[in-house]
């Protein structure tokens, strides 16, 4: 289902940059249409070319773009499906990174032909935590930046204090580590379970 | 109370735990205690001292408001309703212990409208408890239905707009030849009385050659308008290609309208056109057959047999020095009508 991936750095683009940023990208990529459908299937080689042209239309690294689409995803009202889901993560955003394995399932279950990187999640000493994503057969692709600018946002809903940084990728994992600075820093955003129904 | 805690069951404490829904009652049937999240469901006095069956409403097994019924059997399925708004439904099971029952309840399939309606969160429930995964699931599965459902009319509003261009005439807006079969055979299997006009515009070559094609199609568009302009609603026109349109008229007394309609068509097409301050003149010739004149049968055959005949209809009216209809005898030969 990779047009739920193109079709988020469409929103992405659009919502942030403007419809017109967006088109003058799709021209570039001379692909005989200009939006990408969330439920259709689309040759995977798209989406490295697309970010590609993003980078080069926004004149930023593509990391930086990957990280904005993550915070993009939790912060924007447009986007408040995918932060619900992930709410449902747990009450507390300690909560959610310990049930990081289970992301790529729940992905699943909602959407049977997405695929995620397998991710792992282990803690270490004083509120240390290690992400991985991805494995040499089955790499991170840059999910590791989106995990990044995601996760940031995603710590701010709950009200947590966290710091994330992108430790690299080698053989097809994506290192990213989190610093747990404190779990109410803030007022987090109201979640409730019902909302939507 | 104390003689009643070392029967086995686990301390009051840990069954909040384990089952934050459940109530114990007495063997009268009052409840002696509700779980932390059972009792979230009262939101005036309390449950505590109150009848359970003040409080809840068993639909299932009927017990006729008696509580010894259910307390003297063994462990029974129940299905319940909260007596008091919103009236959620409930499932639940209860075990009897030797000073009462012990009941746990659960939200079932209204687990959606519950979580709203009582403001429940995810620590709540038990962690055992598969009702986050449900919620979470109903809320994904919509989402990914939701984003179909627009695909999907999406896509039938680009199929419809791709039908209608398929067998729309760009030129006249027009029905075109391939609009032609589907129209009649839909006459011919509901067994309608129709006539088909096969038209040919007299003289249009002259106009496209002396004038030029800008002049040609404005011809055509206005001879289309005029086709439209003396017909019914219930009348369809389509042009064919070049100067060739199909009038089909339907409707009782189709055979008595033709000659009416074929003359009123003639004579404004053969009134002068203007194109840029020149006129343009041309007629039309008419040739006609009638459904009526047909024995009933397979659409196709039908369709062939009448354009042909309708077509051999036409070039005699081209023959008798155009600006004229024929209609088709069926009989053998065609005869020549007044123009």
């Amino acid at each position: 289902m990779q047009g739920l991936v193109n079709r988020a750095v469409e929103r992405f683009v659009r919502d942030t940059y403007g419809r017109t940023t967006w088109l003058e990208i799709m021209r570039g990529l001379d692909l005989g249409f200009s939006e990408f459908e969330a439920m259709l299937n689309y040759d995977p080689d798209i989406t490295p070319r697309l970010l590609m042209a993003v980078a080069a239309a926004l004149d930023r690294p593509e990391t930086d773009i990957l990280e904005d689409i993550g915070t993009y995803l939790v912060s924007h009202p447009n986007a408040a499906a995918v932060r619900r889901l992930l709410r449902f993560g747990g009450d507390t955003f300690e909560e959610v990174l310990h049930s990081l394995e289970d992301l790529p399932g729940r992905a699943a279950l909602a959407v049977p032909d997405l695929y995620l990187p397998p991710m792992d999640v282990s803690e270490q000493a004083g509120g240390l935590f290690c992400l991985r994503i991805g494995t040499r057969d089955r790499p991170g692709q840059g999910y590791g930046h989106l995990a990044v600018g995601l996760f940031r946002a995603l710590a701010d809903d709950y009200g947590a204090l966290v710091m994330l940084d992108h430790k690299g990728a080698e053989a097809g994992t994506e290192h990213v580590q989190i610093e747990f600075l404190s779990a109410d820093h803030a007022e987090g955003r109201r979640f409730s379970l019902g909302a939507a129904g | 109370m104390s003689a009643c805690g070392g029967v086995g069951l686990p301390d009051q404490a840990a069954l909040d735990v384990l089952c934050p829904m459940h109530a114990r009652m007495d063997r009268q049937g009052r409840i002696v205690h509700a779980g932390p999240m059972l009792a979230k469901l009262d939101k005036g006095c309390g449950l505590a001292g109150r009848r359970f069956l003040e409080v809840f409403e068993v639909r299932r097994p009927r017990i006729h408001d008696r509580v010894e019924a259910l307390i003297g059997r063994g462990p029974a399925r129940l299905r319940l309703r909260l007596r008091q708004p919103p009236g959620t439904g409930l499932k639940g099971v209860l075990v009897p212990v030797p000073c009462g029952a012990v009941v746990n309840l659960s939200f079932g399939i209204a687990l959606q409208e519950a979580v709203r309606d009582f403001a429940l969160t995810a620590g709540d429930f038990a962690s055992t408890d598969l009702a986050i995964e449900m919620l979470y699931l109903i809320e994904a599965k919509s989402a990914a239905m939701e984003a179909s459902r627009k695909l999907n009319l999406r896509l039938q509003g680009a199929r419809i707009a791709a039908e209608e261009k398929a067998f729309t005439d760009t030129l006249t807006g027009l029905g075109n030849r391939r609009a032609l079969e589907p129209v009649l055979t839909r006459l011919i299997d509901t067994e309608s009385d129709f006539a088909l006009l096969n038209l040919d515009l007299d003289f249009f070559k002259a106009v496209n050659d002396t004038l030029g094609h800008a002049a040609g199609d404005h011809v055509l568009r206005l001879a289309a308008r005029i086709m439209q302009d003396e017909t019914r609603e219930s009348d369809r026109v389509l042009r064919l290609g070049g100067d060739e349109f199909v009038v089909i008229l339907q409707g009782p007394g189709v055979g008595a309208r033709v000659d009416d309609i074929a003359t009123r068509l003639i004579a404004r097409l053969r009134a002068p056109m203007i194109w840029e301050g020149r006129t343009c003149s041309v007629s039309a010739s008419i040739g006609v057959s009638l459904s009526r004149d047909y024995l009933v049968q397979e659409a196709g055959a039908m369709i062939a047999a009448m354009m042909e005949d309708a077509d051999r209809a036409l070039y005699a009216a081209k023959a008798l020095g155009r600006g004229r209809h024929v209609i088709n005898d069926p009989a053998g030969g065609v005869g020549p009508m007044a123009g």
